[in-house]
């Protein structure tokens, strides 16, 4: 092992970090509201929605990440007077809005039944107890169904996260240079293979860590309730009853 | 907890006057199936503005849906029900009934409150942000006022010093209490409460009732399912027997534990001491 070389690489390697976090989180959070629409149209219990939005999760979730990008990048391109007619193809030439695309779509499938799950453990009895008060719709939504839901929901979700973080890696085949992209030409000048992806598998080993950890710290503060209570409390009053 | 300490918190809201010739609650003739099974089979109650009526009844005699049909939570197959003389709207769709106004329903369900049996807290807010959320969001009342009568009535609840924390914290007498401050925030006209102490331990059973009682002496509307004959007997002034979803036995607690007309009645009274 060549330490120097390694420290040379990981500091050309880091370079891409702005990129690879940029594909990443741009992408969940689009693929977030969009996978928010698909649940809610999964338990809509209105048939069409509910089959459009199966259908949807079919697809995305059935078919490789890979064969999305390529053929959102290339199998697009063969459209392009078409999308050029339509205004769409300053879009869907630049690889980096390919890329968030597919991922974004991909994510959303993933995600969709992630929060489905959440929003079907919301237990029924407080829900009612919000309808009692005279709470529906949307209040009832945002107030009681959400904050429970997104409870629930979350340390999959952050799993599904980290999986984003990791699959920007294949938007290096269609010429992005974020870390795994910068690693693959590193390689096609060094012939060093070995040193430069355990460098690239450090950096995302990195990046996961302090997402994880980031995640931790939202679970721990969303989730009081979960915890002990403080064994202190100050008196207010002598006790009641 | 003594009475003389609860009535020492003055009610921040006053219960709310219709003019007392209106019914606070007019049932008539309600009626009910889920699937084929027929749970209420033409049900009428009357609740003038300060009664307390308990309803009693063995498990499967309908009272729970009766009681539920009040605030719509069940929607009845036919029938009406008037809150302080309003009657709420149905209309007949594919699925069956429906309310045929939301709105409506929302209106009427922030002055009747429910206390469940299962208290129904919502588990990530404090007890405090509970007892506020209705009247903050739904009343749409300023914070600061909401936030100085949820403390008044978790003071007169019994469990101030908890308003800081989490209902999975509190034992089961404390977070019924905590539903009962979080009903009575909403500065309800009528309250329903559905089977209230039937979750609780033996020895937490107490501290609820206690809370009920001085409630009912304040001169509340009060509609109260429950098994325990004490609290029909002494604190409602009007006690109503279910059996197979019709109206058995009626009258003051005097009158129908006195001298019981049915003999269903009695054996549901003997079986319940």
């Amino acid at each position: 092992m060549d330490f120097s070389f390694m420290r040379d690489t990981f500091l050309q390697l880091i370079t891409g970090v702005p990129l690879t976090l940029n594909l990443a989180f741009t992408s969940v959070a689009f693929g977030a509201v969009l996978a928010m629409l698909l649940a809610l149209m999964r338990i809509s219990r209105i048939r069409i929605l509910d089959i459009i939005a199966r259908a949807y999760v079919f697809v995305f979730r059935g078919t490789p990440l890979l064969v999305q990008i390529f053929l959102i990048y290339y199998g697009l391109g063969q459209f392009r007077p078409t999308l050029q007619e339509w205004g769409l193809w300053s879009f869907f030439r630049e690889p980096y809005w390919c890329a968030i695309l597919a991922l974004t779509l991909n994510t959303a499938a993933y995600a969709s039944e992630i929060f489905r799950g959440g929003l079907q453990a919301v237990p029924h009895q407080q829900v009612e107890a919000a309808r009692a008060c005279g709470m529906s719709g949307f209040l009832l939504f945002r107030r009681i169904v959400f904050p429970i839901a997104v409870r629930q929901a979350l340390p999959a979700y952050g799993s599904e996260i980290i999986l984003m973080v990791k699959a920007t890696s294949l938007a290096s085949i269609i010429t992005m240079m974020e870390v795994t992209g910068l690693a693959a030409k590193l390689i096609s000048q060094t012939f060093r293979a070995v040193e430069i992806f355990v460098v690239a598998g450090a950096i995302y080993l990195i990046l996961n860590f302090v997402i994880t950890r980031i995640i931790m710290a939202i679970e721990w503060w969303l989730s009081p309730h979960l915890r002990r209570p403080p064994s202190i409390e100050p008196k207010l009053e002598a006790a009641h009853v | 907890m003594s009475n003389a300490a609860l009535s020492s918190v003055s009610l921040p809201n006053g219960v709310s006057s219709v003019s007392s010739s209106t019914p606070a609650v007019s049932v008539q003739n309600l009626r009910k199936s889920f699937g084929s099974l027929e749970v209420l089979k033409g049900v009428s109650l009357e609740a003038k503005e300060g009664d307390v009526i308990s309803i009693l009844g063995a498990s499967g005699s309908g009272k729970s849906t009766m009681l539920r049909c009040i605030n719509m939570l069940e929607v009845p197959d036919s029938g009406e029900i008037k809150i302080g003389g309003e009657a709420i709207r149905l209309k007949q769709t594919r699925r069956g009934m429906e309310p045929a106004d939301q709105s409506q329903v929302d209106r009427i369900r922030s002055r009747v409150a429910m206390v469940f049996q299962s208290f129904n807290l919502w588990s990530h807010m404090t007890i405090l942000e509970n007892v506020i959320e209705a009247p903050v969001h739904v009343q749409k009342r300023p914070r600061s006022e909401c936030v100085a009568e949820a403390e008044a009535l978790l003071e007169k609840v019994g469990i101030v010093d908890k308003r800081g924390q989490y209902p999975s914290h509190l034992s089961g007498g404390q977070q019924q209490r905590a539903a009962i401050a979080r009903a009575l925030a909403m500065r309800p006209q009528v309250m329903l409460f559905d089977e209230p102490t039937s979750a609780l331990d033996p020895e937490l059973v107490g501290e609820v009732l206690r809370v009920m009682r001085s409630l009912a002496e304040e001169g509340r509307t009060m509609l109260v399912v429950t098994h325990e004959m004490g609290f029909a007997r002494d604190v409602s002034n009007r006690v109503m027997f279910l059996h197979q979803g019709m109206v058995e036995e009626s009258g003051t607690p005097a009158d129908v534990f006195g001298a019981p007309k049915s003999e269903r009645f009695k054996q549901f009274i003997s079986s319940h001491r």
